[in-house]
């Protein structure tokens, strides 16, 4: 379902040229649990943001579901996004006037859902997260872990196919982390391409495939192949 | 996204930072509250001057002795001598059927006693005819009776003050007043009634136009005073009057007739385009506002960029961030604006306590055009803003946090 062919990434600092992505080839299937590990630098970020449309390859093709959509325009692309990507980042970005259930609305407000069906559906994911006493909080009044389960809500709410999610735990504790990551991996079972850019070597192992990535490129990639771990 | 969530969402934007946002509403506020306060001044002003004439009577033609070029001015002070204004020639203009009052007026001033009592007084030789044409109010008696106006009556009516200054609270009526040699019976006092242009009809006496050219020694009229016999026959009145005494007066056209209209139709342009003018000025105010506004707009952005670069993870296309932002512009334009008419309405209010008589009043379109301008100014000054928003490069909004 995500196919990368050859795509290069290149950002010009001052007079001098950082290859973030090298000529990237990289199949994904759909459903799979994909973790991406490497050293601070090596172009695990820019990787999840060429597969989330947020930055363009400056060569290279992309076919997303057999479509190539490198070229489309910004508005095409953010149909997309708004359609078929979920993303989690590590700081949140929860939207701080906005409460709980009004940053779960969000993604179907900007589609143009209608009301009644906005309500509805905020309503099961405040439940679903474990979240239905903290709906009317605002992010401030809201610890870590509830701020991230809020935000996969978020990035979930409008059913999408990939849920691309850069250093999940890396601002949450322990225990919080270990919330957040069984709720992603619960997404998956329910058959979400799940792709997770990690620091974190027990949470990158639990992932079904795991590639890392040294200096902007893929080396090692243990495959489709592999059948995930048995869960928790 | 439908436009409701729009608003929705802009709206909670803008209200979410209450410091910018209260600084943005006041420049707002000032701007379109000095566009209405200064339009209302020159409105009440317009009002007032306007007001002041029509209080003279209504379809009103006024004849002044000598020729003036431009209708609505005074009358010459150089050129040719021009003949007198005489009552026969005002009594001549009764075989004009478009003129229903003619009231021939001599004014002088006098000296005006009674038990002692004495001070000068302006003396107003007129007709029974001033009645109707100036729409004046009896307190008590009657006014000066129909009859020839060449025939002069030792007889006189009051104006309210002056009654009030020589007899006090006891009754003037069959009491009789000295004008400067002669005697007058008081046959009436006029009731309290504002006064218009130039004259003041509560301290003042009327006599009959023959009695007060006797006073005062001189056969000239100081104008006739005529009223049509409704609005379409003013034209036709006119024309009669200059052809009437052009007749008596050998050929020459001697006279200047003014009428009520045209002086209203001037003073109305004069005022609507001071209005106008002050209004322009104060939208000068909204400009200073609306480059406020951009600057606090910009000052939104950068500290919303990750929110921006959220909204496009979200699947927001850069178009709708654009409307986004203006929306929160406008949204804030038109709180500004409101917030705005209430202070105009609160000044305006102060002010008609403090001047009553004045009659200030904001009009219509300029509360229609200090919204417009600022609901203008809002969305043309957060362009440059919003469109800063859209260009963000949403990688680089997230990852700073
Ligand atoms: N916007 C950018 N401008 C310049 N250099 C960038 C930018 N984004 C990433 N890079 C560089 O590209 C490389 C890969 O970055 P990134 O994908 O963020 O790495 P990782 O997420 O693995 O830490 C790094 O060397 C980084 O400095
Ligand atoms: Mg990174």
């Amino acid at each position: 379902m995500i196919d990368l062919k050859d795509i290069r990434r290149e950002f010009v600092v001052g007079d001098e040229t950082v290859i973030a992505l090298r000529d990237v080839d990289l199949q994904i299937g759909s459903g799979e649990y994909l973790s991406i590990m490497g050293p601070s630098g090596s172009g695990k970020s820019t990787l999840l943001n060429v597969i989330g449309l947020l930055d363009r390859p400056d060569s290279g093709e992309y076919l997303l579901e057999g479509e190539s959509v490198t070229t489309l325009s910004d508005k095409r692309q953010a149909a997309l996004r708004r359609h078929k990507i979920g993303f989690v980042f590590q700081f949140f970005h929860l939207i701080p006037r906005l409460s709980a259930a009004e940053n779960i609305e969000l993604p179907m407000i900007l589609a143009g859902m209608d009301g009644a069906r906005r309500k509805t559906r905020v309503t099961e994911a405040l439940s679903a997260f474990g979240l239905s006493d903290r709906a009317r909080h605002r992010p401030d009044q809201l610890s870590g872990g509830q701020r991230q389960r809020v935000a996969i809500a978020r990035a979930t709410i409008m059913e999408p196919h990939i849920l691309l999610a850069d250093e999940p735990t890396g601002n949450l504790d322990r225990h919080s982390g270990q919330d957040v990551v069984d709720i992603l991996e619960d997404l998956n079972h329910h058959g979400i391409t799940l792709i997770v850019v990690t620091h974190d070597p027990d949470l990158g192992l639990r992932a079904g495939r795991r590639i890392t990535m040294v200096d902007g490129a893929v080396a090692t990639d243990t495959g489709t192949a592999q059948s995930p771990p048995a869960g928790p | 996204m439908k436009l409701i969530d729009i608003i929705r969402f802009a709206g909670k934007a803008a209200t979410g930072y209450p410091t910018r946002t209260v600084l943005m509403l006041l420049a707002m506020a000032i701007g379109v509250g000095s566009v209405v306060v200064l339009s209302a001044l020159g409105e009440g002003a317009r009002r007032y001057v306007i007001g002041e004439f029509s209080a003279l009577g209504t379809n009103l033609l006024i004849v002044l002795p000598g020729r003036s070029e431009t209708v609505g001015g005074a009358p010459p002070l150089l050129g040719i001598t021009p003949r007198d204004l005489t009552i026969a020639d005002a009594m001549a203009l009764r075989t004009s059927s478009a003129i229903r009052y003619i009231a021939p007026i001599s004014v002088g001033a006098a000296p005006v006693s009674r038990a002692g009592r004495e001070r000068e007084t302006t003396i107003l030789g007129s007709t029974a005819d001033l009645y109707p044409l100036r729409q004046l109010e009896m307190a008590a008696g009657r006014f000066l009776p129909p009859g020839d106006p060449e025939r002069g009556e030792a007889i006189c009516v009051l104006g309210h003050t002056l009654k009030e200054e020589l007899f006090g609270s006891a009754p003037a009526l069959g009491e009789t007043l000295r004008i400067g040699d002669y005697r007058y019976r008081i046959i009436g006092v006029l009731s309290e009634k504002g006064q218009s242009v130039g004259l003041d009809m509560s301290d003042i006496v009327v006599v009959p136009v023959a009695s007060a050219q006797a006073l005062f020694n001189n056969p000239a009229l100081f104008r006739v005073m005529i009223e049509a016999r409704d609005r379409d026959a003013i034209e036709r009145a006119r024309k009669a009057v200059v052809r009437i005494i052009k007749e008596r007066h050998d050929g020459e056209d001697d006279i200047t007739v003014i009428t009520q209209d045209a002086v209203l139709a001037t003073f109305d342009r004069i005022f609507a385009a001071l209005t106008l003018t002050v209004a322009g000025i104060a939208a000068i105010s909204l400009a200073v506002a609306g480059i406020l506004i951009m600057n606090v707009m910009l000052i939104a952005v950068s500290q919303r960029t990750s929110e921006v670069g959220l909204l496009k993870a979200l699947g927001t296309p850069g178009r709708r961030i654009v409307t986004l932002f203006l929306a929160e512009s406008a949204i804030l334009s038109l709180i500004g604006a409101a917030l705005g008419l209430v202070i105009a309405a609160l000044a305006i209010w102060v002010m008609s306590l403090i001047f009553p008589q004045f009659p200030i009043a904001a009009p219509l379109w300029s509360l229609a055009a200090a919204v417009g301008v600022a609901l203008f100014t809002g969305l043309v000054f957060g362009v440059l803003p919003a469109r800063r928003a859209a260009r963000l490069d949403p990688v680089l909004s997230l990852s700073r946090r």
